[in-house]
């Protein structure tokens, strides 16, 4: 009983993780229809500038708050590349944000190496119904729920949100009231650059990065953003933490080392469910 | 009488078609103004000229003053509330413009489903919110893109009624675009007819309303088109 709970709450930690970079992603994607590829970039960069700023001596709040400004900026630097031309296909935009990903790998190797990076988080382990967790992941926990509280009201309660919503609803109607539309998807993918980054110096103390470790939080975060048909940033907290504890479940009881194909596939599963429920399935056959 | 919105031998072409070729207009301060042509003639073109969504590939576009559209189809913020859609009409107005108090002033109809998501009002009620959305940039010219299209004689008859008071106590101008010719004369105070990107009629209302060729094709006259071929 006390793993089961263990399980659960480092499960949470790892999933709130993937919630964020699947949430960037739903933020980026209803207003430009474009999926970033680019978003676990976002994670390892300021992952890696936290690492390296904390090893200057910069005291811990300042090093990550700094990493994820400075992915904020990258992800607006990606909307630049990405949609900055006007007429820019999301199709062709989605192998723009590809090649910057892989172009990221190139300045994070340059800049800080091949080796994996960590840095001390919160210290210490919570003992909690009997279960020993690192205090970290709730740390994480603490973090994230409080961020996408802010992201709904800001959606929901302000003019800016509300604009950006407007874009993903009606772009044209959008620009007949006067919004600019491109400035809007600089603004999502400021945000999802943000949220990337958040990701990456939340979970650096809990699993060491690399440059190529992108790879897994992209896979996984958007596996959180489709649950919610990547338009919807609350489904993708709830998809983001259900896969985390899913594969920390698997981890834990199975002891294999496949507990991220074995989820993805029980995402696989909810998202046929959906889309048989959705009837989309049935209009893709026709 | 000065202009608020004028085009001078405005062309305007999407990949080689021309939708526009050299059309001369112009909306003064105050004035209901008509703009009758069938589908395709290129109103919709002119409408996004205007607007300043699409850009001339000759001629002028000169708004003086502050110019809304109310765009055909109405064009929702279909999962924004009324009166978010609202709110975002006066998006340029700044934070401080943006009190949407006034519209439902002028259309008390909107006070009771100002909470409700605009894509899921009937049709009278959404060019009720168009227009209100408009009107929130504060405008001294309004274009209206189809008034009438699809909807009941009952709620035309209302929205016409909004219109005129509109002009007559705050000034308004408005640019109305109609297939429903009829309609569109009978509010109006001048009207251009625009047949294949030019404007081949201009003049008052009830003089256009009497021209046999306006007659004939867009009053419900002796129409050469619908003949069986």
């Amino acid at each position: 009983m006390s793993d089961l709970l263990g399980y659960l709450l480092t499960g949470l930690g790892i999933g709130a993780g993937f919630a964020l970079v699947g949430s960037g992603m739903v933020v980026i994607h209803r207003v430009t229809r474009v999926v970033n590829l680019a978003q676990g970039a976002f994670a390892v960069l300021a992952a890696m500038l936290t690492s390296a700023l904390l090893a200057t001596g910069l005291p811990h709040g300042l090093a990550e708050g700094a990493g994820v400004l400075v992915a904020a900026g990258a992800g607006v630097l990606t909307g630049i590349v990405a949609i900055g031309r006007p007429g820019t296909e999301p199709g062709a935009a989605l192998i723009i944000t590809l090649g910057l990903g892989v172009l990221a790998y190139a300045v994070e190797v340059t800049v800080w190496g091949d080796q994996p990076r960590s840095y001390a988080g919160l210290p210490g382990a919570v003992t909690l119904g009997g279960a020993r967790i690192q205090a970290h992941y709730l740390l994480v926990i603490a973090v994230t729920l409080p961020v996408f509280a802010a992201l709904m009201a800001f959606f929901r309660g302000t003019d800016p949100g509300k604009a950006l919503t407007a874009c993903a609803e009606n772009p044209y109607a959008a620009r007949v009231v006067g919004i600019d539309v491109r400035r809007m998807g600089l603004l999502a993918f400021g945000l999802g650059g943000a949220l990337g980054g958040l990701a990456g110096v939340l979970l650096t103390p809990v699993q060491q990065v690399t440059f190529d470790s992108d790879v897994t939080l992209i896979v996984n975060g958007f596996a959180a953003a489709v649950l919610g048909g990547l338009t919807r940033p609350g489904v993708a907290l709830a998809g983001g933490l259900l896969l985390g504890v899913a594969q920390t479940l698997i981890a834990g009881y199975g002891g294999g080392a496949h507990q991220l194909e074995i989820a993805l596939l029980v995402m696989l599963a909810v998202m046929v469910a959906q889309a048989v429920r959705a009837g989309s399935v049935r209009e893709v056959a026709r | 009488m000065s202009a608020v919105a004028e085009t001078r031998g405005l062309v305007v072409r999407y990949a080689g078609a021309t939708a526009l070729d050299g059309v001369d207009l112009t909306v003064g301060e105050h004035e209901l103004v008509a703009l009758i042509g069938a589908n395709g003639a290129g109103k919709t073109s002119l409408v996004r000229a205007l607007s300043g969504l699409v850009r001339p590939d000759a001629g002028q576009v000169l708004v003086h003053g502050r110019l809304a559209q109310v765009p055909e189809g109405r064009e929702m913020f279909a999962g924004l509330s009324v009166d978010d859609n609202l709110r975002l009409g006066g998006w340029r107005n700044g934070r401080a413009g943006r009190a949407t108090g006034p519209v439902y002033e002028l259309m008390p109809e909107l006070t009771a489903v100002r909470h409700r998501a605009a894509g899921t009002l009937s049709g009278g009620q959404q060019q009720m919110v168009a227009i209100g959305r408009a009107l929130m940039a504060r405008p001294d010219v309004l274009v209206v893109d189809e008034l009438s299209l699809g909807l009941a004689p009952k709620v035309v008859d209302m929205l016409v009624g909004h219109l005129r008071r509109l002009h007559a106590e705050r000034g308004l101008a408005v640019l109305l675009i109609e297939q429903n010719a009829r309609l569109a004369l009978e509010l109006c105070d001048r009207g251009y007819v625009l047949e294949a990107g030019r404007i081949v009629l201009h003049g008052d209302a009830d003089r256009l309303a009497r021209d046999p060729r306006v007659a004939a094709a867009y009053l419900g006259g002796h129409v050469a088109a619908e003949e069986p071929r």
